[in-house]
């Protein structure tokens, strides 16, 4: 005990004495110990946290030896009034025996050789105060623990509402995606843009033609070498188409190695069947990859609106398809034409 | 703020008038989508065009609906979040009077960009006060009027709510508790919301 405390005639000089009842005001929890470790006084939070736990005789905590009803678990070694004495300052971790709440605690000395021993709820407040059905007027009007709650619940509304919202943005990006008319490997327009378009070409008054481009032996590349390999060769594909046809034409990549060509306006044949040959020849040119050379080819088959009276959009994709295989079946790496079936040079 | 306005007074719309009236406001209001994030950011005007679009649609005043809508906000079961937040505020409601000035702040710690809007009161003794509050929108004052008028059912106080005149675009509410306990009020649980 701090001997300053004390004058040398034995009265307390510097020292406040409360009446209980303050006491419980602001320390709700707070115990008083007896020089020899008997509870003299306990605050009110306390002692209903005891009455509820049943703990001591029918939870009244008051004459009862402490460290029978109370275990300091840390700092250890804490077993006795000379100890708790010497720890007067630390931080206590203490518990009720028979309960499963937990406590912090203070420590200090008072004039008379006992220890008042203020207590608090540490991390695990939220589960005591629901546990012990305590309210916002347990606690000493200074102490944050109701903020600390009020915090707890407002971080888990606030998450929960984070998550609803991630969830609808991840729906939107996922609705998004099926509405994209891109294809992200190459860059081309998608399925979904070429029926958009062909729909419109159709419903329009304007000619065109419709051209689809296998690519030959890419399975053999994309087996031997990988995906990466084939991937790098699609997206040279995509560039060569980008590069042979106009800004107004739609290319589309419409499965993993089939491409469609949307030409406005062009309908002349001689015209059509020389882009596709350069379009032909210039993916048959050998590629590096890795230090390895790959080499794959394409087939062409295509047609043009002038052919079909009523137009519709799916005739013209069956029959450019039944020019395309004509062309494959015929030794690949040619052009075909609806409805001549011939090589066209 | 305007998500979490919108989107309560959305979800006001949808469960006490039906989802066809929602629609018909959406649609009378011009929005370019059907439904609101309490989180995100909207322009200011577009609550203003809701306000207007849902009166219009229910029949109302703007000063009724507004009125409704703050008392379904914390009267409404099925969502006890706010209540119960609001709660947290005080013992008793003359305690839950005064922490409406710290509300903002306390707004501010759950969200940092959420600004609620500055509140004063003052206690003019004999339960009589007064709240002045500053409108973020035309009828904000109402809103609040129907959250005190529900938080005192809460707490089961009997009250008188006013809307005096506005002082220096201020609201200004005029509250007289009348009895203090007047009925059992609503239970209140400190920890039962954190898990």
């Amino acid at each position: 005990m701090d001997k300053g405390w004390m004058s040398t005639a034995g009265s307390c000089v510097g020292c406040i004495t409360l009446p209980v009842a303050a006491m419980n005001q602001l320390m709700p929890m707070h115990l008083h110990l007896s020089a020899c470790g008997r509870i003299t006084a306990l605050g009110p939070t306390l002692a209903k946290i005891a009455a509820q736990a049943k703990i001591g005789a029918g939870g009244a905590l008051t004459g009862q030896d402490f460290f029978q009803l109370f275990d300091v678990r840390r700092p250890a070694g804490v077993t006795a009034m000379a100890d708790l004495s010497a720890r007067q300052g630390e931080r206590l971790h203490l518990g009720l025996r028979g309960g499963d709440v937990a406590f912090r605690g203070l420590a200090m000395a008072d004039v008379s050789g006992g220890i008042v021993l203020n207590l608090s709820f540490g991390i695990g407040v939220a589960e005591a105060v629901r546990a012990h059905a305590l309210t916002n007027a347990d606690f000493a009007a200074t102490d944050l623990t109701v903020e600390l709650l009020y915090l707890a619940e407002v971080k888990r509304t606030v998450l929960g509402e984070l998550q609803r919202l991630n969830q609808r943005l991840q729906g939107a990006k996922i609705q998004a995606e099926e509405q994209a008319l891109t294809d992200t490997l190459t860059g081309l327009r998608n399925r979904r843009a070429l029926d958009l378009r062909l729909a419109q070409a159709v419903a329009g008054a304007a000619p065109f033609a419709l051209l689809r481009l296998d690519l030959d032996r890419f399975k053999a590349v994309n087996d031997t070498l990988g995906h990466a390999a084939g991937d790098h060769i699609l997206r040279m594909v995509a560039q060569i188409l980008l590069a042979e046809t106009r800004s107004g034409d739609l290319v589309a990549r419409v499965g993993g190695d089939e491409f469609v060509i949307l030409l406005p306006d062009l309908i002349r044949m001689p015209r059509l069947i020389a882009v596709a040959n350069r379009i032909v020849a210039a993916i048959a040119r050998p590629v590096e990859f890795e230090g390895h050379i790959c080499q794959i080819g394409a087939s062409v088959g295509l047609t043009v609106s002038t052919l079909y009276a009523p137009l519709t959009g799916d005739a013209m994709l069956q029959d450019a398809d039944t020019a395309l295989y004509a062309a494959k079946r015929d030794g690949r790496g040619r052009v075909m034409a609806f409805p001549d079936l011939v090589q066209e040079r | 703020m305007q998500g979490l306005f919108n989107r309560a007074l959305e979800n006001f719309l949808r469960q006490r008038h039906g989802p066809a009236l929602w629609h018909r406001v959406v649609h009378r209001a011009d929005l370019p989508f059907d439904s609101f994030e309490p989180l995100l950011r909207y322009d200011p005007a577009l609550t203003d065009a809701l306000i207007s679009a849902a009166c219009a649609e229910l029949c109302q005043t703007r000063e009724t609906m507004l009125e409704d809508m703050g008392t379904a906000l914390v009267s409404h079961h099925d969502r006890d979040g706010l209540r119960r937040l609001l709660r947290f505020g005080g013992i008793c409601f003359r305690d839950f009077l005064h922490s409406l000035e710290e509300l903002p702040e306390r707004a501010r710690m759950a969200l940092p960009d959420l600004h609620l809007p500055e509140m004063l009161l003052e206690d003019r003794a004999g339960g009589h006060f007064t709240l002045r509050a500053k409108p973020p929108f035309p009828g904000a004052g109402f809103v609040l009027i129907g959250l005190l008028r529900a938080m005192a059912d809460d707490y089961g106080v009997l009250v008188l709510l006013d809307m005096a005149a506005p002082v220096g675009g201020f609201d200004v509410i005029s509250i007289l508790v009348l009895d203090e306990s007047h009925a059992e009020g609503r239970r209140f649980d400190l920890a039962i919301g954190v898990p």
